[in-house]
């Protein structure tokens, strides 16, 4: 039989992809390849520190120049095996996806050089090292991919991931801890492929960009009101907003405390990032009509996690709580809707990624120099380091919200888009929560810090290594604070992409769909 | 062929929630199982359940020209099925190895992580 010649642009793109456009897949590329060679070398426990820390490093420089590179020339689309979407499985960077991909990719990095002293020769055993590089593989992948199936694929890559870590050491408590974490997080996804199911059943796509597409044209009979609830409760419960909070301060305080910092800097994030993905990009209008069930939502995690730090005795839970305080002003912010809460909530998660990684790494630097974690028996730090001090209270500015450091500015903006709308109880919200936050972080510091050691501090200096990444967060915060100039510009930028997304749909589809 | 499988469905839901509000770990861990199956049914069915249709396209058409299942969701469950039999595998390890550490598989009587009466933090000096 003679071979005809098939036309394969019906069904493959035809032109080469572009050189710097190989960036949108790296990221978790890289990861997942550097994972694989730690894992290798897992017997050779004083290398893994130091492949780990420069495969990091590298990450960082690629989420950079990806950044760079979609700030100049918009949305960037790659397609898996070359088939045209939406049947190919596209990764899609918009502004929005490579920001929280470059602030996981510095938290990653700040946390494994202060691992190099925090995990000890068992935790590296156990492979700390192969599982912060897949769990950077889960979170890049699931802000770079343009399909929200490979979406859910990614949440689980950082789940196991996240098991790993949660178990690293598998002391009693962390067990007790891991089950609660696992389990319900476990369900949360479930919740999220449910959706998934349901939504191809009524798009018969998977593709975002396809997606946004169809939802727009097709509104009035598709039942995308069950869609945005649903994704609502699953990415709502991921990020440990109210009532679907409680796996947070179940677990957050049992792992090591490198875990802990990078929990609660990447992983509720991923939540918030998908809700921001799904609700304002998918389903505005949906979300439109949910708006006042996501602002009282927003409300009372504010104030639920204000009020449960000020309850705590324990320095680690107390800051479980601040993450879900945390996530309560990125609800209000999203519950508008406008650019200014859009932009309020994105710049607070970024916010949100450095400070509670540098928050927990100080209260971890605390806990090794007095021995405890307990507020009843902390204290003498700022008499034994006052440079410490000083950083420490930088990053209980910064989560209080309190200027010149960088969580004023979305603090401002989420309650100046609610004052616009005439939502002034959920800005009073927003600040009362700030106001109960400074109380808690407050008193953390009168207590540990400035209230005379009640028995001897260790006399061990701490390690450059350790304070290092301290040092680099709490000058980020800092940065940021005092010229936010430029994140902001970027940030609106990112905010107009997700609520108009014609950009991204027409870089996952050049010729129109 | 529908409304049985949706029938089936419900029924999977309803016990797996009801195995999940259990406090004994090892329900909750059959209660996930079996939500990750009704997961599944659910994707499935959503590919339309239609029986002996090949998924053939006659020469000289696009399309095929009778209502065939739709294999994409197929695709789907088999990547769920995969990853929730990993969890599982993950979760069976870790709640027996809660049950050798913490000596209980009843949920509420694990308060190591959240002890049950935590003292409040000092008000003063």
């Amino acid at each position: 039989m003679a071979a005809t010649p098939t036309d394969l642009s019906a069904a493959l793109v035809m032109t080469p992809v572009a050189t710097a456009d190989w960036l949108v897949v790296l990221p978790p590329a890289w990861c997942i390849l550097a994972g694989a060679v730690l894992l290798m070398a897992r017997k050779s426990l004083h290398l893994q520190g130091f492949l780990a820390v420069p495969a990091l490093a590298v990450l960082v420089l690629l989420d950079a120049l990806l950044l760079a590179h979609v700030a100049a020339n918009g949305p960037v689309t790659m397609v898996m095996g070359r088939w045209l979407p939406p049947f190919g499985i596209a990764f899609t960077a918009d502004l929005t996806g490579v920001l929280f991909a470059l602030a996981g990719a510095v938290v990653a990095l700040a946390g494994a050089v202060h691992a190099l002293t925090d995990i000890d020769g068992s935790g590296r055993r156990y492979g700390f090292y192969p599982f912060l590089l897949l769990l950077m593989a889960g979170v890049s992948g699931a802000f770079l991919t343009g399909d929200i199936f490979n979406l859910y694929v990614w949440f689980e890559v950082l789940l196991i991931s996240s098991f790993g870590l949660i178990t690293l050491g598998s002391e009693p408590r962390q067990i007790d801890g891991a089950i609660k974490y696992a389990f319900l997080n476990l369900i949360a996804t479930t919740l999220f492929l449910i959706t998934t199911g349901y939504l191809y059943g009524i798009f018969g796509t998977l593709n975002m960009a396809d997606i946004a597409a169809k939802a727009a044209a097709g509104r009035a009979e598709l039942p995308l009101m069950t869609l945005a609830m649903l994704y609502l409760t699953a990415f709502g419960m991921k990020a440990a907003a109210f009532p679907v909070n409680f796996w947070l301060p179940a677990s957050y305080h049992t792992p090591r405390i490198v875990v802990s910092a990078l929990f609660a800097g990447l992983l509720t994030k991923v939540g918030i990032y998908a809700l921001l993905r799904t609700l304002i990009m998918l389903f505005p209008v949906e979300r439109e009509e949910l708006s006042f069930v996501i602002a009282l939502t927003g409300a009372a995690t504010m104030l639920l996690g204000a009020l449960g730090a000020l309850g705590q005795n324990d320095i680690r839970r107390l800051l479980g709580y601040l993450v879900i305080s945390g996530i309560g002003v990125m609800l209000a912010g999203l519950s508008l809707g406008s650019p200014g809460g859009t932009g309020g909530a994105i710049f607070y998660a970024l916010h949100s990624m450095v400070v509670m990684t540098g928050l927990y790494m100080a209260a971890g630097l605390a806990g090794r120099l007095s021995g405890t974690f307990d507020l009843s028996r902390l204290g003498g730090l700022y008499a034994r380091s006052a440079l410490f001090s000083a950083l420490s209270l930088v990053l209980f500015f910064a989560v209080s919200g309190l200027p010149p450091f960088s969580g004023f500015w979305p603090k401002v903006m989420v309650a100046k888009a609610a004052m616009d709308i005439g939502a002034w109880w959920l800005a009073a919200v927003v600040f009362l929560s700030g106001f109960l936050t400074t109380i808690a972080v407050g008193r953390v510091f009168l207590l540990a810090y400035w209230r005379p050691a009640g028995g001897a501090l260790s006399a061990e200096t701490i390690p450059a290594s350790a304070l290092l990444p301290l040092v680099a967060l709490t000058a980020l915060t800092a940065v940021f604070g005092l010229f936010p100039e430029a994140l902001l510009s970027t940030i609106q930028l990112a905010a107009q992409g997700l609520a108009d997304p014609r950009a991204y749909i027409g870089s996952v589809f050049p010729g129109g769909n | 062929m529908e409304v049985p499988f949706v029938l089936l469905i419900g029924l999977f839901f309803s016990a797996a929630v009801y195995l999940m509000l259990s406090k004994f770990l090892v329900r909750v861990l059959l209660g996930v199982v079996l939500l990750g199956n009704a997961v599944n049914l659910l994707i499935f069915t959503n590919g339309r359940i239609l029986r002996e249709v090949p998924p053939i396209i006659p020469a000289g058409h696009d399309v095929p020209q009778a209502l065939t299942a739709n294999p994409l969701p197929q695709a789907l469950i088999l990547t769920a099925i995969v990853i929730s039999f990993s969890f599982f595998a993950f979760l069976l390890v870790l709640v027996y190895r809660a049950y050798q550490d913490l000596g209980t598989d009843n949920g509420n009587e694990m308060r190591l992580a959240e002890p049950e009466n935590d003292p409040l933090p000092p008000t003063g000096y």
